[in-house]
């Protein structure tokens, strides 16, 4: 009998080196995207305007300032805040697969979306008065109704002290068509506010700032760190409930803690840029192809993953028919389905 | 060392009592046979003596701690089931799921050391499943399924093992070595054990004390001898049988008996009757 495991089992190694070399991947991607856009900027100036700010460097200016305006003021905060949204949706949708062990499971499962859109929907219809206080009502009301809808959802489909996937799924698609219905009949009564309505309803970051990044940021930071902290946790509730019990995991509680965090990334991804789809089914299934199911990598993969999509699929929303915009979920289906059709049928093997 | 008692327990499916008034004890270094007609919740039995369900009245004591008061992680360091026929995720390694056995012992912060790897690695040594380690768990078979979980369960370190139907899945050859491997380690380590068999050949023939289970009560417990006779497996299973002695060490073996002169329907509406 061999004493020790062979070194090669985990694949330890080549997955810790694919998060390396993700995340300078990202960094790449995230000079490329603040480099290409309707006004020509040098790939030169772009580094420079970008190094100039890092503290221990000194460099002298070889730049206008309103290419440093446009860098700094308008690309960047919407290139970071395209990568927080990634990351968010990507981590909730890899969660809830992961947790309800349903491919299908999104981060909308369980009625974020459609709470965030009545939310935003009332924000817009709001008197003009209602706007002018702080940072916005929308990103707020939007906030709000996804964090009460899945409150609702979560309660109804509670039995005793046990949560069953299946009630819960069953709950979230009933909350939400029941949402839908709220917000279509806002939505044809708004008058002229629709276009933003819809605008918002397709998901968009045209208006992103850099107070919505710091908004933003923590939520993110926190959510995706208590989730990465359940990743084994959350692999041993792809076996059946009673299994993960006996191997001593409160089930009740990796729920409860799972979705709170998932639903939080979610409301906070989706408050400012509205309701993006296909990312955060996607991403976490085309990671599992590449690199496998184990969620201790799942996850961080997830995270990279979902920042550098949702980037580049930004990038090409707001270039390819410039000065128009397209809505970025037209992208994200465009791309995201073609290629995990063809992952689906390169590699015919296990994933779930 | 540890002993498992449970103390006039009933157990419910909602609101319908299963089982009542079990009162029975697991001492270490004796393996305890579960046995009894299909359906008669011997599963059950291992999913509340693990707190997978709590019992609608009565208590389970683990070493004279109540087990709904322990903690799961406790729990899962003193006692592992070996479920029956589990759901599996297909795409884990064998190794993986091995491996899992080393949860209750880790910390949410924790990583598996070497240490945990090197556990699970031996545990797989002792069931024979280390050259199924680089499989995928969707491409095994049901025995080799089984003996993974038995390994799980080593890997647990635990003091007390429950195991549902271990041999369900194997032949000959495979059920003699699960369940010597499990005497071996219920002897050398004192560790606790319980199976639920329906073989009663080799429940006779392993077990040192069987809990015979029918209609919801515990119907004999006692020595194989005692509780393996003609009229037990024709009164609880409702079938004609001949009870013999092994000719190598004397214990109970049932051999059926096919009944010709009773028809078909006769011999349903009976077995309708005895459940």
């Amino acid at each position: 009998m061999v004493i020790e495991p062979p070194t090669y089992l985990l694949h330890w190694r080549s997955r810790v080196y694919s998060i390396i070399g993700l995340i300078v991947l990202l960094v790449i991607i995230v000079i490329l995207a603040v480099t290409i856009g309707s006004v020509h900027i040098p790939f030169s100036a772009t580094i420079g305007i970008l190094f100039s700010r890092l503290p221990w460097v000194d460099m002298s200016p070889t730049w206008t300032g309103t290419l440093e305006t446009i860098i700094f003021d308008i690309r960047l905060p919407r290139v970071i805040l395209a990568g927080l949204v990634g990351s968010a949706l990507a981590t909730a949708g890899a969660t809830y697969q992961g947790l309800f062990r349903n491919p299908l499971a999104d981060p909308y499962l369980i009625g974020v979306a459609q709470g965030a859109a009545l939310g935003a929907v009332i924000g817009f219809m709001l008197p003009p008065a209602w706007h002018s206080i702080g940072f916005g009502i929308i990103p707020l009301l939007a906030f709000c109704g996804a964090v009460v809808s899945t409150a609702v959802v979560y309660n109804l489909a509670r039995v005793g002290k046990t949560l069953p996937a299946t009630t819960l799924i069953l709950a979230g698609v009933a909350i939400s068509a029941l949402l839908a219905s709220i917000v279509s009949y806002l939505v044809i009564s708004s008058g002229e506010k629709i276009h933003g309505i819809m605008f918002w309803l397709m998901g968009s970051l045209s208006l992103s700032q850099w107070s919505d990044v710091i908004v933003t940021l923590p939520y993110v930071i926190l959510g995706v760190t208590i989730i990465l902290l359940y990743a084994r946790p959350l692999n041993l509730a792809q076996l059946d409930e009673d299994q993960a019990q006996q191997l001593g995991i409160n089930v009740e509680r990796l729920k409860l803690v799972l979705m709170a965090a998932a639903t939080l990334i979610t409301a906070a991804a989706v408050s400012f840029v509205g309701i993006i789809g296909f990312v955060g089914i996607i991403v976490p299934h085309a990671v599992r192809l590449i690199w496998g199911v184990d969620h201790r990598f799942l996850l961080p993969l997830s995270v990279l993953t979902g920042a550098v999509f949702l980037i580049l699929a930004d990038m090409i929303a707001r270039t390819v028919m410039a000065p128009t915009e397209i809505p970025i979920g037209v992208i994200t289906a465009i791309c995201g389905a073609p290629f995990f059709l063809y992952l689906l049928r390169r590699r015919r093997k296990l994933i779930f | 060392m540890i002993k498992i008692e449970a103390q006039d327990v009933c157990l419910s499916y909602n609101r319908k009592i299963v089982l009542s008034g079990l009162t029975f004890q697991l001492r270490p270094g004796e393996m305890v046979g579960l046995i009894g007609p299909n359906g008669c919740g011997k599963s059950t039995v291992i999913r509340a003596l693990s707190h997978t369900i709590v019992p609608y009245s009565g208590k389970i004591f683990l070493d004279r701690q109540d087990i709904t008061r322990l903690p799961r992680p406790d729990l899962a360091r003193l006692l592992a089931v070996v479920p029956q026929m589990p759901l599996l995720p297909s795409a884990f390694t064998a190794f993986e799921i091995v491996l899992m056995g080393r949860n209750p012992h880790l910390g949410l912060f924790q990583y598996e050391k070497q240490k945990d790897l090197t556990i699970a690695w031996q545990a797989m040594g002792k069931t024979g499943t280390q050259p199924l380690a680089k499989r995928r768990v969707g491409e095994l078979s049901g025995g080799e399924i089984q003996s993974l979980l038995i390994a799980r369960a080593l890997a647990q370190e635990t003091k007390a093992i429950l195991l549902d139907e271990p041999t369900a899945n194997l032949d000959i050859g495979r059920q003699s070595e699960v369940l010597d491997l499990i005497k071996a380690l219920c002897r050398e380590d004192n560790l606790t054990v319980l199976a639920a068999l329906h073989d009663l050949n080799l429940a006779a023939q392993y077990c040192d004390r069987l809990i015979l289970i029918n209609n919801g009560q515990i119907y004999a417990e006692g020595t194989p001898g005692e509780v393996i006779t003609a009229d037990t497996v024709a009164a609880v299973y409702g079938a004609e049988s001949c009870v013999y002695k092994h000719p190598a060490n004397g214990l109970p073996c049932v051999l059926l008996s096919a009944d010709i002169s009773r028809n078909n329907s006769d011999r349903r509406k009976n077995l309708e009757d005895t459940r």
